[in-house]
């Protein structure tokens, strides 16, 4: 991507985001390490980290004093499990107070393991089963347009995600009814549970896939926060009358060593020494 | 009753509940902006023609992809609409199952889903088609209210009512065109509340959907063999009204449950468990369709099959009364109704 032209407050903004994602990374780390041997999933969790802040950062309109403001931007986490990013960005974004996400995976509270429909903390829908969170965007996005509602639904879904059926039935409807204030990104980190996604299910062609389900695409850098950030300005922008969806290449695990592409940390525990070098390699990335 | 009400309603009942349906859902969307009616491809076998005539921006068709309709709908409902899905039973409690079970029970969403054709009514189209086990999977989901009303008025009053409640609902619409009337007059319809067609001395029998006509039938064959049975709609299967199972238990000898639909885990299971609380119950008989696969066959075919029409019911209820060793006797009057 090139731009010619950044306003001082676009650069105060990608300058917060970085901050903020720095931020939910360390956050996200202490997390998964407070939850002890029944482990947390990591990975998938570290890599939508920078897709989340800048979501939250700069790109979505709510009020965390009024979480049921009619016209919000609804966000959706169809990957259910990407509740590391997803939790520490709604409290960047205000919904609680980053003391409440140690109350993660804690029995009883509310921030476990795949995420509730709770309207008071931000979170707009019940994920754990793949594949559902796009028809329900889609469902949300449809209702906007019968009601020429201002708000944008964003879904974001991972890439392993997209072998569910559901997600194709949802593309086509999608596109049918011209949902063109539908968004959604893909977590493209190219793993799934059990290895490389080309191993378990090819996903070749990914961009044409879409393109031919028609649906408007960006393919992006899911951690280059700039990239981010005017991909989804464009998608606000832009007169189109397809839904878009931003393909953001990314890296399970990111920023942290030994859990880089590294199907062992899809769903994994935390010794304090791995605990130790994960924080430093992080503070030492936010340093730079 | 005037003589117009009763003519409608005679009419409503030949349109079969998939007609009744499709007509409630044009009185209703006339009425309510928030309505919107989902459908996989089935809007004219599901009786929407005219209602998608009438109101297109209000029908929405997913094209035949079940687990996103059910997904859509939930979206729609989160934005305060008042949605409707509807297809084949089958496709929606077994395809859909578990969206249903999500988006719907888990974040009680007010979307009421339409099983069409469920039972044996779509006959010669085979065992993919029949829906048979919607009863048991979808009681089994929290939150979801579950309902098979018995005839063309009782599906009209049933939609009704499931367009005013906030919630999840499942309504099981069985049955071929030209349903058997159940209800020849007005009535007080309201969910989960069983309605006593007829009172009797000797036995309970417990019905839902088309087998509530079949059962009054069987009742009257009963009688004239001098058994005296009772007859319940139990409209609503959860939740379930287990008042009128305890009032049933103190007055009667054999409680029967009538369904078309598996023995296993429908409104026999439900009155089962519902017996198993309660002590010193008269003996259950289910009655309902095998378990098993059907040969295919037309409608009538299916529920003689299965045993499922009047007289058949009631030589079953006889023969497992005889077993009891319970004797026929003269009925020293005709039964209350």
């Amino acid at each position: 991507m090139e731009y010619t032209f950044e306003s001082d407050e676009i650069e105060n903004k990608i300058s917060f985001i970085e901050k903020m994602a720095g931020r939910m990374r360390e956050q996200a780390l202490k997390m998964a390490y407070s939850v002890g041997s029944i482990g947390s999933h990591i990975g998938g969790g570290l890599s939508m980290i920078e897709i989340m802040a800048t979501l939250y950062g700069g790109i979505l309109r709510f009020d965390p004093d009024n979480p049921e403001w009619d016209n919000r931007d609804r966000f959706i986490l169809s990957k259910g499990h990407g509740v590391l990013a997803y939790y520490t960005a709604l409290a960047e974004a205000g919904f609680f107070s980053t003391d409440e996400l140690l109350k993660f995976e804690v029995s009883g509270e509310f921030l476990p393991g795949h995420p509730i429909l709770n309207m008071e903390k931000g979170i707009e829908c019940s994920t754990g089963s793949l594949g559902m969170g796009l028809p329900f965007g889609a469902g949300i996005a449809l209702a906007g347009k019968m009601e020429k509602k201002p708000y944008l639904t964003y879904v974001l879904v991972g890439d392993g995600e997209c072998d569910e059926g559901s997600i194709w039935e949802a593309a086509m409807f999608a596109s049918h009814y011209h949902l063109s204030n539908l968004i959604v990104i893909v977590d493209h980190n190219k793993l799934q549970y059990d290895g490389p996604c080309c191993d378990v299910m090819n996903l070749d062609n990914f961009k044409a896939k879409w393109e031919s389900f028609g649906w408007e695409v960006t393919e992006v850098d899911g951690h280059n926060i700039r990239d981010l950030y005017h991909a989804f300005s464009c998608c606000t922008q832009s007169a189109i009358v397809k839904p878009h969806v931003i393909i953001a290449s990314t890296i399970k695990g990111k920023g942290v060593s030994f859990m880089e592409n590294n199907k062992a940390w899809h769903h994994s525990v935390l010794s304090r020494k791995q605990y130790d070098q994960a924080i430093e390699e992080i503070r030492g990335a936010n340093n730079d | 009753m005037t003589n117009s009400n009763l003519l409608n309603i005679r009419f409503i009942s030949k349109l079969g509940q998939r007609g009744a349906f499709a007509i409630s859902m044009e009185e209703i969307a006339a009425q309510d902006d928030e309505i919107v009616v989902l459908t996989a491809d089935l809007t004219t076998l599901t009786g929407l023609t005219r209602f998608k005539e009438k109101f297109p921006e209000k029908l929405i068709n997913t094209g035949i992809a079940e687990q996103n309709m059910v997904g859509v709908a939930a979206g729609m409902a989160k934005e305060g609409k008042n949605v409707f899905v509807t297809t084949y039973s089958n496709f929606l409690a077994m395809r859909s199952y578990e969206q249903i079970r999500v988006q719907l029970g888990y974040m009680k969403s007010n979307v009421k889903v339409i099983g069409t054709g469920s039972g044996l009514a779509m006959g010669m189209s085979g065992n993919t088609h029949y829906g048979i086990e919607d009863l048991t999977l979808m009681r089994a989901i929290p939150n979801v209210m579950v309902v098979s009303p018995a005839d063309g008025l009782e599906t009209v009053k049933v939609i009704k009512s499931a367009a005013r409640y906030q919630g999840p609902m499942y309504v099981r619409l069985s049955g071929g065109m030209k349903n058997p009337i159940v209800y020849n007059e007005d009535y007080e319809y309201e969910f989960g509340k069983a309605i006593q067609l007829k009172n009797g001395r000797d036995i309970a029998i417990i019905a839902t959907g088309t087998m509530v006509y079949e059962s009054l039938k069987a009742a009257e064959i009963l009688h004239e063999k001098g058994v005296s049975a009772s007859v319940i709609n139990m409209h609503t299967i959860k939740p379930l009204d287990t008042a009128i199972i305890n009032d049933v238990c103190l007055h009667s000898n054999l409680i029967v449950t009538v369904e078309e639909h598996s023995v296993i885990g429908g409104l026999g299971g439900a009155v089962a468990e519902c017996l198993s609380e309660i002590a010193n119950t008269p003996r259950q008989v289910k009655i309902g369709i095998h378990d098993a696969f059907q040969r295919v066959g037309d409608y009538q075919y299916l529920l003689e099959e299965n045993n499922l029409t009047g007289p058949q019911i009631a030589d079953r209820i006889i023969s497992e009364y005889s077993n009891d060793g319970k004797n026929m006797h003269e009925i020293d009057g005709p039964d209350t109704v």
